[in-house]
């Protein structure tokens, strides 16, 4: 080839390439717009809000105050004053953090428990489809419909504690307004709504398990306890290392059922990380400190990620 | 051998252990069914006694008198109807744009080659991390000056555009293999025209479950219409039933005559394309 030829498919193929590139942005960009302009820069802006103090009215007010923002919500001053318990009895932030802890610790094995216990009935049953759309059912129902309907279940003189009553034990509180056993109607809620989820999870694991597996159990003379033990627990490790990371984010996120059920009372007793945010953004229009909130969740949440990620080697089947 | 055998009786020899075996499962699941559906029942019931009935002492399961009257109450006392039209417009609008612009995305993510490709989805995959309450503040803050506030296209470009959406359509892609794109550029289809005849009709089962998810998500969503729409002819049904219920507190029938009105949408659509649902989570393993 001469060198003008060479010069010549060179151009050509450059032109190809332009085309295809062109071409392949033609199918991002309707979907990429869209995303850069409502997701990537408030990704970007959250992280620059949390550096000012703001309250939503006109942009020359914006003023740049560095970390003051995280010395607030930390409350700095006091902790250094008074030592760190008072942070997590008296700072707003350390009350938050402690209950969603707190609901994420209780939430995520009994959830996990009740999944698993579900899909291990189903699994190999007549009449599976029937129950599993039974089960599966208040994952799918709307938030505020179901929240209401329990909320008004736990009350004073609702059919739970009637139920409760009936057992012989004395209880007549109302759970959504008393200050240790709001949580707990949380919990009871998140975990009836979304044990049905994980227990499609579970199932679609538990039909993976290779027959082979339980039949050399089986020839080997093992009990179905044992079999269990040994076959079908250390064959759902991953999964539940999903389930578990999956559902630890979705803990840390909760807002709808406390917002509807408790507004985060009595006193500050189920006040969780993402109703403080809305409240300092929404009601207090502390457009500043909430960002500072926004981003100790968002360190919790990617923390989780990273872990996720990095020992997914470790709990994956070989 | 020996304990070979022995499993192996055991296993035979217990036929009664087996039906107990069998007996405890069907108890504890039919147990398990009524805790997990009790709550509906006890909606079903509330909704057709009279406010005080619905706390009286002993309770009934089955009312005395049917009050059917108190769902043409809440017709009246709710502007329920505008609110499901709201509601079916963002869930009917998000659906087919994130359908759409996602299985468009998710194309030239899986199967072309261009320059910065995986740069560009790491930043897709990146904010599927990042959750959504962290960025809300800002997002909100520019839909306003954009003058988006309080308007029923915000909840659209809120979620119309998820990253998820091009994450599973992607990860579907990409099991459609690659030769198939090749014949058909040699038989000289445009990219748009494999897309078309191609990707898209093999697709069918991915796009069910992202559709469906999609609805429900939208449906159900309760924090961002919550931010957004403030006045009564913007809400969506959960915002405008979480209203009704703070100012009639006291209603508990008629609040769960139109709870119970909330729930049949979505249910319906659940329970005729359940199955797509349920192994478009097993098969993704995504919450949407």
């Amino acid at each position: 080839m001469s060198q003008a030829e060479v010069k010549k498919v060179r151009y050509r193929m450059g032109k190809l390439e332009r085309k295809n590139t062109l071409v392949a942005y033609s199918f991002l960009a309707p979907n990429f717009i869209g995303f850069a302009v409502f997701t990537l820069v408030p990704v970007i802006c959250a992280i620059a809000l949390s550096l000012f103090e703001w309250n939503g009215g006109d942009i020359s007010k914006l003023k740049f105050v560095g970390l003051d923002n995280y010395a607030t919500i930390f409350a700095t001053k006091k902790v250094a004053e008074k030592g760190i318990e008072y942070f997590f009895n008296r700072a707003d932030l350390g009350i938050a953090l402690k209950n969603t802890v707190y609901y994420t610790v209780v939430t995520v094995p009994l959830t996990i428990i009740c999944a698993l216990a579900l899909a291990l009935l189903l699994n190999k049953i007549r009449g599976a489809v029937f129950f599993r759309t039974v089960f599966f059912f208040p994952y799918v129902s709307s938030m505020v419909a179901i929240c209401v309907c329990w909320s008004f279940m736990l009350m004073k003189d609702g059919p739970v504690n009637q139920l409760i009553m009936a057992l012989g034990i004395d209880f007549n509180k109302g759970w959504t307004a008393d200050s240790t056993m709001a949580i707990w109607s949380i919990i009871l809620v998140s975990v009836w709504r979304n044990m049905g989820y994980y227990m499609v999870l579970y199932l679609a694991a538990l039909q993976g398990i290779p027959r082979e597996l339980m039949e050399a159990a089986t020839v080997d003379g093992a009990s179905r306890w044992q079999q269990f033990l040994h076959v079908t627990l250390p064959q759902l490790k991953p999964t539940t290392f999903f389930v578990s990371v999956m559902m630890v984010i979705s803990c840390f996120k909760i807002y709808d059922v406390v917002a509807i059920m408790t507004d985060g009372g009595p006193g500050r007793s189920t006040k969780m990380l993402v109703t403080y945010i809305y409240d300092e953004a929404f009601v207090k229009v502390r457009y500043g400190q909430a960002s500072a909130i926004s981003m100790v969740l968002l360190v919790i949440v990617l923390a989780v990620t990273i872990i996720q990620f990095s020992s997914e080697k470790k709990f994956s089947n070989d | 051998m020996e304990t070979a055998v022995h499993g192996r009786e055991i296993r035979k020899d217990n036929p009664t252990l087996r039906k107990v075996l069998r007996v405890i499962i069907w108890v504890l699941l039919i147990a398990l069914a009524v805790f997990t559906l009790i709550p509906f029942v006890w909606m079903i019931s509330s909704s057709l006694k009279l406010d005080r009935e619905v706390f009286a002492f002993p309770m009934r399961w089955i009312p005395e008198t049917f009050h059917w009257e108190n769902y043409s109450l809440i017709w009246q006392r709710v502007p329920l109807l505008t609110y499901f039209k709201n509601t079916a417009f963002i869930a009917i609008v998000v659906t087919v744009l994130q359908t759409l612009t996602s299985s468009f995305a998710a194309y030239a993510f899986a199967k072309l080659n261009f320059r910065g490709r995986d740069v560009l989805f790491l930043c897709y995959i990146g904010t599927i991390a990042v959750p959504w309450q962290a960025y809300m503040l800002p997002q909100f803050i520019m839909m306003r000056s954009m003058g988006l506030y309080d308007t029923l296209w915000a909840m659209v470009v809120l979620q119309a555009f998820s990253a998820f959406g091009v994450f599973l359509m992607r990860q579907f892609y990409r099991s459609i293999p690659t030769e198939l794109c090749e014949a058909a550029r040699l038989d000289g289809l445009s990219e748009y025209g494999i897309w078309a005849r191609i990707m898209l009709p093999l697709s069918k089962a991915a796009i069910a479950t992202l559709v469906i998810f999609t609805f429900v998500n939208t449906w159900n969503d309760y924090m961002g219409p919550m931010i957004y729409l403030t006045r009564d002819v913007n809400k969506t049904v959960q915002v405008g039933l979480r209203r009704f219920i703070q100012e009639n507190s006291s209603d508990y029938h008629l609040i769960m005559a139109a709870s119970l009105c909330s729930l049949l949408p979505v249910s319906i659509v659940f329970l005729c394309l359940q199955r797509y649902f349920i192994e478009g989570i097993a098969t993704s393993g995504l919450k949407g």
